[in-house]
C-alpha cells in the first residue's frame, strides 16, 4: 500500500461526491454527497500524515507526526455540525415549499 | 476718522439698509412698508452727506489719492487683495451715486406708494446703491468685477420688477443677456491681466506697470479692447445698445437712477478707470472715440421719432454716454467725467419728470399727452430747465460740460468734432419735440380718455426731489467748470481736480485750461437751430416717410438681433446642426453601445437561472480550467 493508492481512492470518492452534488435532485442526497467530498479530503489528510517521514509507518522516528489525523478529526466534527445545520435547512425548505428538490429551492429571478 | 474709514461707512450704510429690509421681507410676516422706504432715505442720505464732506474737503485741499488694501485670499503666489482706491474720479462718482440715489428714494416714497412690491423695491434699490458704491471704489479688478456683476443683477431685478408683465420679463432678460456679452469681454480682459501676474490686478500696480512699459503693446491692445467691450455692454453703446430702451419697462425712478444717471455710466467709469491703458494705445482710444461718436448720432436719430417719452430719454442717455466715450477716446478725461457729472443730475430730473407726467396721464405715450403745462406747473418748469440744460444752452450746466467735450474732440480729430456738433443739433431737436408733444398743444386724453379737469400735479414727495434736482441741473456746470474764478471757487474746478490725479497722470504739470469762445458760439447756434427746426417741423406736415420708417424700427437692429440672428441663425440653423449631430452621432453611438451590451448579457443571462447546481458546475469547471491552466503552464516549462 502506497500513498498514491490511498490518494486515488480519495480522488474517486471526491469525484463521486462532486457528481452527486451537481446531479442529484434531492437536497438530502446533495448533502450526503457533500459529506463524501469532506471525507475524501479527510482521507487524503490522513494518508499524507501516515506516509510522511516521521509518520506512523516511519521506521526510526522518535517524534510522530499526528497533525493529519488531528485535522481529520476536526473535519469529522465540522462535518457532523454541518450535517445538523443542513438537515435543519432541509426541513425549513420542506416547510416552505412542500418539497425537498433543490432545483425548486432557490429563486433569484423575480417571480 | 480717516477717509478710508468714512468710505467704509458710506458703503455699509446702504448695505445695512439692504440687509435689514431684506431680512424683514424674507423671514418675517411683518409689514415693512413703514420702515423700508424711510430707512433707505435715511441711510443713503447720510452716506450722501459724508460723500459731500469728503468731496468738499478733497477739492479744497490738493487731494491726490488714497488707497488701502488687505489680502482677500491667495493660492501660492497668486494673491487677490481687496481695498479702497479713493481718487478724484471715485470721489465724484460716489457723490453722484449717493446724491441722486438719495433724491430718487424720496421720490419713490410717493411714486411707489400704492405698489404691492413696495418693500421689495426699496430692498433692491439699497442693494443697487451698495453695489454701485462698491464698484467705484474697488481697488482690485476682481473686486470691481464682483460689484460690476451685482450692479447688472440688480438692474435685471429692477427692470423685471413688475414680474407679472410679460414685456417687463422680456426686457429684463434682454438687458441681462446683452450686458452679459460685454461682461464676458471684461472678465477675459481681467483674466489676461491676472495671467501677467496677480499683483497687476491691483489697479494702482497696473497703472505703474502700464506707465513703465512692462507689458507688450499687443497684450495691452487686446486687454484694452476687451475692456472696451465690457464698457460698451454696460453703457449701451453701439452695437450692444438696444437693451437700454427696453429697460424702460421698469419703474420710472429705476430708469432715472440706473438707466440714465448711474448704472449705465459704469462703462464710462470703467474706461476712465483704465484711462492710462486706453490712452496709451492709439487703436483702443480711437475705437472708444469712434464708437462714442457713432453712437451719439445713431441713438439721437432714433430719439427723433420715438413716441414714448421714456424711450426718447433712453435714446438721449445712450447719445450722451456716446459723448462721454467720445471725450475719453479723444483724451479729454476731465471733460468726460464732467459731462457724466452734469448729465446725471439733469437726466435723472428728466426721468423723474417723465414719471410725474406718467403718474398724471397713466401712459408714457406722448401722442396721448399734450397741453400739460398749465396743469403740472412744477413738473413743466423743472423739466424745461433740465431739457434746456441737456440741449446745452448758455449758462445751463449741460452747456459747460458739452463744451468741454467738444473742445477735447476738436483737439483730437475733425471728424469726431463734427460728429459731436451734429449731435448737438439732434439733441436740440428731440428734446424740443419731446417738450412740445408733452406740454404744449391740446390734451389728447391720456390712457383712457381722461378729462382735462382731472389732471393734477403729482404728490409733494415727487415734486420736492425734482425741485432739488433742478438746482444742480441748472447751476452745477457753471460752478464746477466756470471759465472765470468765482469767489473761492477756481475756474475749471472739476477738470483740474481730475487732471491733478498723480495716479493717472504721473507727469502732470499745471496748464491753463482755455475756454474756447468759437466752439461755444458754434455749438450754441447749432443747439438753437435744432430747437427751431423742431418747432418748425411740428407746425408743418413734412413727413420723411422712408427715414421715419427706418428710425421707428430702430434701424432694424432689434429685428436683426432677435429675428435673424437669434431666431433664424441660432435656433433654426445652428440648433438644427447640433440636433443632427446629436441624433446621428451621439445618440446612435450610445444606442449601439447599450444594445451590444444587452446582446452580450442576454447570452450570459441563461446561466443565471437560480439553479444552485448549475452554479456549482460553473464553479467547478472554472476551478478545473484554472488548475489545468496552471499545470499546463508548468508542463510547458514556465516557472
Amino acid at each position: 500500500m502506497t500513498l498514491s493508492n490511498v490518494l486515488i481512492v480519495s480522488a474517486i470518492i471526491f469525484v463521486i461526491g462532486l457528481l452527486g452534488t451537481i446531479s442529484k435532485k434531492s437536497t438530502v442526497l446533495v448533502i450526503m454527497s457533500l459529506e463524501l467530498m469532506f471525507n475524501a479530503a479527510a482521507l487524503s489528510f490522513v494518508a499524507f500524515s501516515r506516509f510522511a517521514p516521521g509518520g506512523l509507518l516511519g521506521v526510526e522516528s522518535a517524534s510522530r507526526v499526528l497533525s493529519g489525523q488531528v485535522m481529520a478529526i476536526f473535519i469529522i466534527a465540522i462535518g457532523a455540525a454541518e450535517a445538523a445545520l443542513a438537515l435543519s435547512l432541509v426541513i425549513a425548505i420542506y416547510r416552505e415549499k412542500s418539497s425537498i428538490e433543490i432545483t425548486n429551492s432557490i429563486d433569484i429571478k423575480e417571480a | 476718522m480717516t477717509n478710508n474709514e468714512l468710505i467704509w461707512i458710506i458703503f455699509l450704510l446702504p448695505l445695512s439698509s439692504f440687509l435689514i429690509n431684506g431680512t424683514l421681507l424674507t423671514f418675517t410676516k411683518f409689514n415693512t412698508k413703514s420702515i423700508s422706504g424711510p430707512l433707505n432715505v435715511l441711510t443713503i442720505g447720510f452716506s450722501f452727506l459724508i460723500c459731500l464732506f469728503i468731496l468738499i474737503n478733497g477739492i479744497g485741499s490738493s487731494f491726490d489719492y488714497q488707497s488701502g488694501s488687505f489680502q482677500w485670499f491667495s493660492f501660492g503666489i497668486f494673491e487677490i487683495t481687496m481695498g479702497i482706491l479713493l481718487d478724484p474720479l471715485t470721489l465724484i462718482m460716489i457723490t453722484v451715486v449717493t446724491g441722486i440715489s438719495f433724491l430718487i428714494q424720496i421720490y419713490s416714497l410717493a411714486y411707489m406708494e400704492h405698489d404691492e412690491g413696495y418693500s421689495r423695491y426699496f430692498t433692491y434699490m439699497a442693494l443697487f446703491t451698495t453695489s454701485m458704491l462698491g464698484l467705484v471704489f474697488s481697488k482690485n479688478l476682481i473686486q470691481m468685477f464682483i460689484f460690476w456683476e451685482l450692479v447688472g443683477a440688480t438692474s435685471y431685478l429692477l427692470i423685471g420688477f413688475w414680474f407679472k408683465k410679460q414685456s417687463a420679463i422680456k426686457a429684463a432678460k434682454k438687458a441681462f443677456l446683452m450686458t452679459r456679452i460685454g461682461d464676458f469681454g471684461l472678465i477675459i480682459g481681467i483674466l489676461l491681466i491676472a495671467k501677467q501676474g496677480s499683483q497687476y490686478l491691483d489697479i494702482t500696480q497696473f497703472y505703474l506697470a502700464v506707465q513703465n512699459g512692462i507689458f507688450t503693446t499687443e497684450i495691452l491692445t487686446l486687454i484694452g479692447l476687451l475692456f472696451v467691450v465690457g464698457a460698451i455692454g454696460k453703457s449701451a453703446q453701439f452695437p450692444l445698445h438696444n437693451w437700454l430702451p427696453d429697460a424702460m419697462e421698469g419703474p420710472t425712478p429705476v430708469s432715472a437712477l440706473l438707466h440714465s444717471a448711474t448704472m449705465v455710466t459704469a462703462g464710462v467709469f470703467l474706461i476712465a478707470r483704465m484711462f492710462p491703458l486706453i490712452s496709451a494705445i492709439e487703436i483702443v482710444s480711437s475705437t472708444v472715440a469712434y464708437i462714442g461718436g457713432f453712437t451719439l448720432i445713431f441713438a439721437a436719430t432714433m430719439a427723433l421719432v420715438s413716441n414714448d417719452i421714456k424711450r426718447v430719454l433712453a435714446y438721449s442717455s445712450i447719445s450722451q454716454l456716446g459723448y462721454m466715450f467720445l471725450a475719453l477716446g479723444s483724451g479729454a478725461y476731465g471733460a468726460a467725467i464732467l459731462h457724466l457729472f452734469t448729465h446725471a443730475w439733469f437726466k435723472a430730473l428728466l426721468f423723474l419728470g417723465a414719471g410725474s407726467v406718467g403718474h398724471a396721464v397713466h401712459t408714457f405715450d406722448m401722442t396721448k399727452m399734450g397741453g400739460l403745462k398749465d396743469h403740472m406747473k412744477y413738473t413743466y418748469w423743472t423739466m424745461m430747465l433740465a431739457a434746456i440744460s441737456l440741449i446745452g444752452i448758455f449758462p445751463f450746466s449741460g452747456f459747460w460740460s458739452k463744451d468741454e467735450v467738444l473742445l477735447g474732440a476738436s483737439k483730437d480729430s475733425n471728424i469726431l468734432f463734427l460728429m459731436g456738433l451734429f449731435g448737438v443739433i439732434l439733441t436740440g431737436f428731440y428734446m424740443t419735440r419731446m417738450m412740445l408733444m408733452t406740454f404744449f398743444g391740446d390734451f389728447k386724453g391720456g390712457e383712457s380718455g381722461l378729462e382735462v379737469k382731472s389732471l393734477h400735479e403729482s404728490p409733494k414727495f415727487m415734486i420736492y426731489p425734482m425741485i432739488l434736482l433742478a438746482v444742480p441741473s441748472v447751476l452745477i456746470g457753471f460752478i464746477v467748470s466756470s471759465p472765470i474764478n468765482l469767489g473761492g471757487i477756481d475756474k475749471h474746478l472739476m477738470v483740474s481736480f481730475l487732471d491733478h490725479n498723480k495716479l493717472v497722470f504721473p507727469d502732470y504739470h499745471h496748464h491753463e485750461i482755455k475756454f474756447n469762445f468759437m466752439i461755444a458760439i458754434v455749438s450754441s447756434l447749432l443747439a438753437i437751430s435744432g430747437i427751431i427746426i423742431a418747432i418748425f417741423t411740428s407746425r408743418s406736415n413734412i413727413n420723411f416717410k422712408f427715414i421715419r420708417k427706418i428710425l421707428t424700427n430702430k434701424y432694424y437692429l432689434d429685428y436683426l438681433y432677435e429675428e435673424v440672428i437669434t431666431e433664424n441663425l441660432f435656433y433654426k440653423r445652428f440648433i438644427k446642426l447640433l440636433d443632427f449631430f446629436e441624433t446621428n452621432f451621439i445618440d446612435k453611438a450610445s444606442h449601439s453601445l447599450s444594445s451590444s451590451i444587452r446582446w452580450v448579457s442576454n447570452k450570459f443571462a441563461i446561466t443565471q437561472n437560480g439553479q444552485l447546481q448549475i452554479q456549482s458546475i460553473t464553479f467547478f469547471l472554472g476551478l478545473v480550467i484554472i488548475i489545468s491552466g496552471y499545470f499546463s503552464w508548468l508542463l510547458l516549462g514556465g516557472n
